[in-house]
């Protein structure tokens, strides 16, 4: 019998921390985790970052220009644009984030048991999955939330987090799917079939975890997407309503009229847009440089 | 080693050339150095930097070739024997694999210096390689005359109806029939032989003065393994070709190769003629390796002879002998690196004692070979656990014909298979690829739905079972992978993929029950519990085997179906695996279904063994009946083409590979399936599929005539 006399000669090589790796290895997707951690914390702290209260309307100060009292100035209401930018990005992750998510997580289920068990499943969620995508992605957020209507809880409109989400679950399981079909041929699949798990706990645990690399990535990515649409949305007046701050509401509406006498209206929620869905996309694509094995030295 | 400064070596070669010795002088006349080698490498460093650090993957290896012989490198994975060879092709990865020290003397020129636009014209030319994997070497869109023809064109500067007469003089060269026709088709409609033969074309060619083969054979099937290695073997002394051979397989060395180096740790730990390293071992490596592989030519021993521990992590070397650690024969001087010791007939070994193991052995080959004790045969008992009867699994395939046509083909992966398995036994399952034997296992499994036939299992028939009553079974049938890297859940830990089974069918009362059981499985398989904390790619493949192992015991199977379970590992952890999946079997009574390749390893764990071929079962015998009275012509032609690590015995043997290649699948022979390879094959083979044949009890083989 082989006994096992002494400790085995075998150590694990001492490694630097992910984050410290990824810093070093991928420097711009660092500048976009830098630029994303910023917005959250301007967020989540927006009642002491923000000067104003974002609904404050001041008729003393309508569409003044940037200033020591105002840096970003004013809109059409007197409201200070730089506390309506904070309070913003509030919003836009909160939409980004959770429509993001459940779309990646409906996307991962549909993609990954599709791969899994095959034949008809994999033909008719597949054939699904190409209508979806036949709809281009505004149209398809449009339909929604038409149809659906308003469902505003906490401040945050749920139907449009889902009108956002659905046109993300085709892209997602697409991905799933192809990512899933090389882990379903590995044989500790076959190990967990022979040992008669169930189809679910072989989904949950034994497939799902082995692709989160790309879903990963694509969840980053599709935050930036869905930040875009639910500012398009907003600007088309479908999405976040007024009163509440929100970037895509802020270039839509009178503020239109201004741009000509008052383009900082128009021009710092721009920038916002820009920059968030910048940082999420350098970070996303350096997540996938990063997470690549064969890219790795 | 012969220690000569460089400046005299090169002077003296370039006058022996012009003197010429045995050849006239011509313009392709090798550049050869004062002892007559055309490669001589000296005091070789390759390093790796790695964002973990330095591999000191080559660390001061020294080694000749002389024209016209074929010099292996041995070794186990990591040894760092294939990065010598793309050292020698300079080749390395960049920017990570550097050249920190040496000389490679090639042809009188100097490749460690010299500028890489001269280099570029000596691959290829000078220098051939040939690489491991068939499938994946050559350009699947280009066709396979105009693959052989570039080098032709880069490096010859020939026009184009003279490089394709060159070319198809070249596949004729390799044994390709019909070559003006397949000079214009494309890899994928080639064999992985028929690829290594094409592989082969292209490195000679330029008539190259070297050939390094890394591997050439380790992806090919046993028969074909033999048609190559002959091939290779007769081009190298028709042609005068230096061939270097990158192996690690012994059996290979002892038939075909002149002299020996054997790696180890970035080390050559030993030198020698073949037939002095095989019969006269001087290293406690060598040593320890010729008697770890199962051999064919051998009684067979009640266990494996093993090298127990790892190689040392190249990161971090001993400083004193890199074998210290896993060696029997240590001695208070081996914490100092041993000088290379000459015992004489140009044979040399890297250890204190070598000189001591000379004296002790004059005239006793195989020193301290202590042969156990022979096993007693388990009782011959008719209690089968399972039991197949007609199994056939067939599947259906559309093949494209044309733009638009599809056509119905049906590959029949197994047909009409019928064996036994006595509890408490192992059967083995040796064939070729594409014979379906992993088919078969997999339809045991119940991971495939038979086409036919049935499955007893325990008297209950596998194909009626309900899914509930197919849960219940599952536990008691389990798997062993012949893969470690891939078995294993990379983002479960040991202990939870361990664990999961048990609490998935409860088979444990409490959490803290299922640890305990956990650090049970482990230690049980020879690993240390702490290891549950650790996840796959912490461990060796040796490691994980030992872990799919604990998995499939964790429900406490009666029947293991072990698919290729040690055809990944090297030749010292091989039997360390074999050897606990014995004691396992008799400590706990498991039945083994062990699918294999490898004759040897097969022959050694196995009581009674199917042979299979395209699907069917050609012979079926107990163990010593099979090994010493094959039968059916396909067995003895698998058994000859098996070499065996003995000089003697394999240069003794007559040469005689099976001809031909393995028929596509989709379009078998008729009547007896491996009639087109048979020696003894008549008209009459191809009329009818010969039913088995019972020659003795027990003994069974298909083929009409017997």
């Amino acid at each position: 019998m082989t006994t096992v006399t002494g400790p085995i000669p075998y150590r694990i090589p001492k490694r630097r921390g992910p984050v410290l790796t990824f810093i070093v290895q991928q420097p711009l997707g660092a500048i976009g985790l830098v630029a994303i951690v910023a917005m959250v914390l301007a967020s989540v702290f927006a009642e002491v970052v923000a000067p104003y209260d974002p609904l404050e309307v001041n008729y003393a100060a309508i569409l003044a220009a940037p200033s020591a009292d105002y840096w970003f100035g004013t809109d059409a209401f007197g409201r200070d644009i730089l506390s309506r930018v904070i309070y913003g990005a509030r919003t836009a992750l909160a939409v980004g984030v959770l429509s993001s998510l459940i779309g990646c997580v409906l996307g991962t289920l549909l993609g990954t048991a599709s791969a899994y068990f095959g034949s008809t499943t994999d033909l008719v969620i597949q054939r699904f999955v190409d209508i979806m995508l036949a709809f281009p992605i505004v149209v398809l957020a449009l339909v929604v939330v038409a149809a659906l209507g308003k469902n505003v809880i906490g401040g945050i409109d749920v139907n449009l987090i889902i009108a956002i989400s659905i046109p993300i679950v085709p892209k997602v399981a697409r991905v799933a799917r192809s990512a899933a079909l090389s882990v379903r041929q590995m044989p500790y699949i076959d190990a967990a079939r022979a040992a008669g798990f169930s189809h679910s706990r072989i989904v949950m645990r034994h497939m799902i975890p082995n692709i989160m690399a790309p879903v990963l990535i694509l969840f980053t990515a599709f935050i930036a997407q869905a930040i875009l649409l639910e500012a398009s949305l907003s600007f088309l007046g479908l999405g976040v309503t007024e009163p509440t701050a929100a970037w895509g509401l802020m270039l839509s509406g009178n503020s239109a009229d201004f741009y000509e006498q008052a383009p900082w209206v128009i021009i710092f929620p721009g920038l916002a847009i820009s920059f968030a869905v910048f940082a999420f996309n350098l970070f996303g694509d350096s997540l996938r440089d990063w997470l690549d094995p064969k890219l790795k030295i | 080693m012969r220690a000569q400064s460089d400046a005299v070596r090169s002077g003296a070669g370039r006058s022996g050339a012009g003197q010429g010795g045995t050849r006239a002088p011509t313009p392709n006349a090798p550049n050869l150095d004062a002892a007559g080698a055309l490669l001589s490498v000296r005091d070789l460093h390759v390093h790796f930097v790695t964002s973990r650090g330095v591999v000191k993957a080559v660390d001061g290896v020294s080694y000749d070739v002389k024209p016209g012989e074929m010099v292996a490198i041995v070794g186990e994975s990591g040894c760092g024997k294939s990065v010598t060879s793309l050292t020698v092709m300079r080749l390395l990865a960049k920017p990570a694999g550097r050249i920190v020290g040496g000389s490679i003397q090639f042809d009188g020129r100097d490749l460690v210096t010299l500028p890489e636009p001269e280099m570029r014209e000596l691959r290829g030319r000078d220098v051939a390689m040939i690489f491991q994997e068939p499938m994946t070497s050559l350009n699947p869109v280009l066709p396979i005359g105009l693959q052989i023809m570039e080098p032709l064109f880069v490096h010859l500067k020939m026009d184009k109806a003279t490089a394709r007469a060159r070319a198809r003089e070249l596949l004729e060269l390799v044994g390709i029939p019909d070559a003006e026709r397949r000079l214009d088709m494309h890899p994928h409609e080639f064999s992985g032989g028929m690829r290594q033969r094409v592989m082969i074309a292209i490195g000679l060619a330029c008539n190259p003065k070297l050939l390094i083969a890394d591997e050439p054979t380790t992806a090919l099937d046993v028969t074909i393994q033999a048609q190559i290695l002959e091939l290779m073997k007769d081009l190298s002394s028709r042609l005068g070709i230096a061939m270097v051979v990158i192996t690690h397989n012994l059996g290979i060395v002892a038939r075909y190769a002149d002299r020996v180096n054997v790696m180890y740790a970035g080390r050559i730990v030993e030198h020698g003629t073949a037939e002095e390293v095989f019969s006269r071992p001087r290293h406690p490596y060598t040593m320890g390796l010729l008697r770890a592989v199962p051999r064919l030519d051998k009684p067979r021993d009640a266990r494996l002879y093993t090298i127990e521990g790892m190689p040392p992590n190249l990161m971090n070397p001993p400083t004193g002998c890199r074998f210290a650690e896993r060696c029997e024969h240590r001695i208070d001087a081996c914490v100092q690196y041993p000088a290379v010791v000459d015992v004489g007939r140009g044979h040399t070994a890297a250890c204190h004692r070598a000189a001591e193991f000379e004296a002790a052995d004059r005239g006793h080959p195989n020193l301290r070979l202590v042969r156990n004790d022979q096993p007693t045969p388990r009782p011959h008992h008719d209690d089968p656990i399972l039991n197949v009867a007609g199994l056939s699994k067939h599947f259906h395939l559309s093949r494209r014909t044309g733009l638009f046509g599809r056509e119905k083909v049906v590959v029949k992966a197994v047909d009409d298979v019928s064996f036994n398995v006595q509890r408490g036994e192992t059967l083995g399952l040796v064939g070729e690829s594409g014979c379906g034997k992993t088919t078969l296992g997999r339809l045991i499994l119940r991971l495939e739905d038979p086409t036919s036939g049935s499955i007893q299992f325990d008297g209950r028939d596998l194909g009626s079972a309900t899914p509930s009553e197919m849960r219940a079974l599952r536990q008691k049938i389990q798997v062993i992978f012949q893969d470690p890297f891939s078995s294993l859940n990379p983002r479960m830990t040991i202990g939870q993929i361990i664990a999961e089974p048990l609490s998935v069918y409860r088979l444990e009362p409490n959490a803290r029950a299922v640890r305990d059981r956990v650090a049970e499985l482990l230690s049980q398989v020879g690993l240390h519990p702490y290891m549950s904390e650790r996840y796959p790619h912490e461990l060796s493949g040796g490691q994980r085997q030992r872990v799919g192992i604990a998995r499939a015991l964790a429900m406490k199977p009666s029947l293991i179906v072990c698919d290729e379970p040690v055809s990944a590992l090297d030749v010292s952890i091989q039997g360390q695996i074999i050897n606990l999946l014995e004691d396992l079997q008799e400590r706990l009574g498991l039945t083994y279904l062990f699918i294999a390749h490898d004759l040897a390893v097969v022959r050694h764990i196995s009581r009674r063994v199917v042979v299979m071929y395209l699907g069917r079962v050609m012979e079926i015998a107990d163990r010593d009946e099979l090994y010493a009275h094959p039968a059916h012509p396909y067995t003895q032609a698998l058994l000859a083409a098996a070499p065996v690590p003995d000089v003697v015995v394999e240069r003794a043997r007559a040469s005689r590979p099976l001809q031909g290649e393995l028929p596509s699948p989709l379009n078998p022979p008729s009547g007896c399936v491996f009639r087109t390879r048979c020696p003894k094959a008549t008209k009459a083979c191809a009329e009818v599929v010969p039913p088995p044949v019972e020659l003795r009890p027990g003994h069974l083989a298909a083929c009409i005539h017997l």
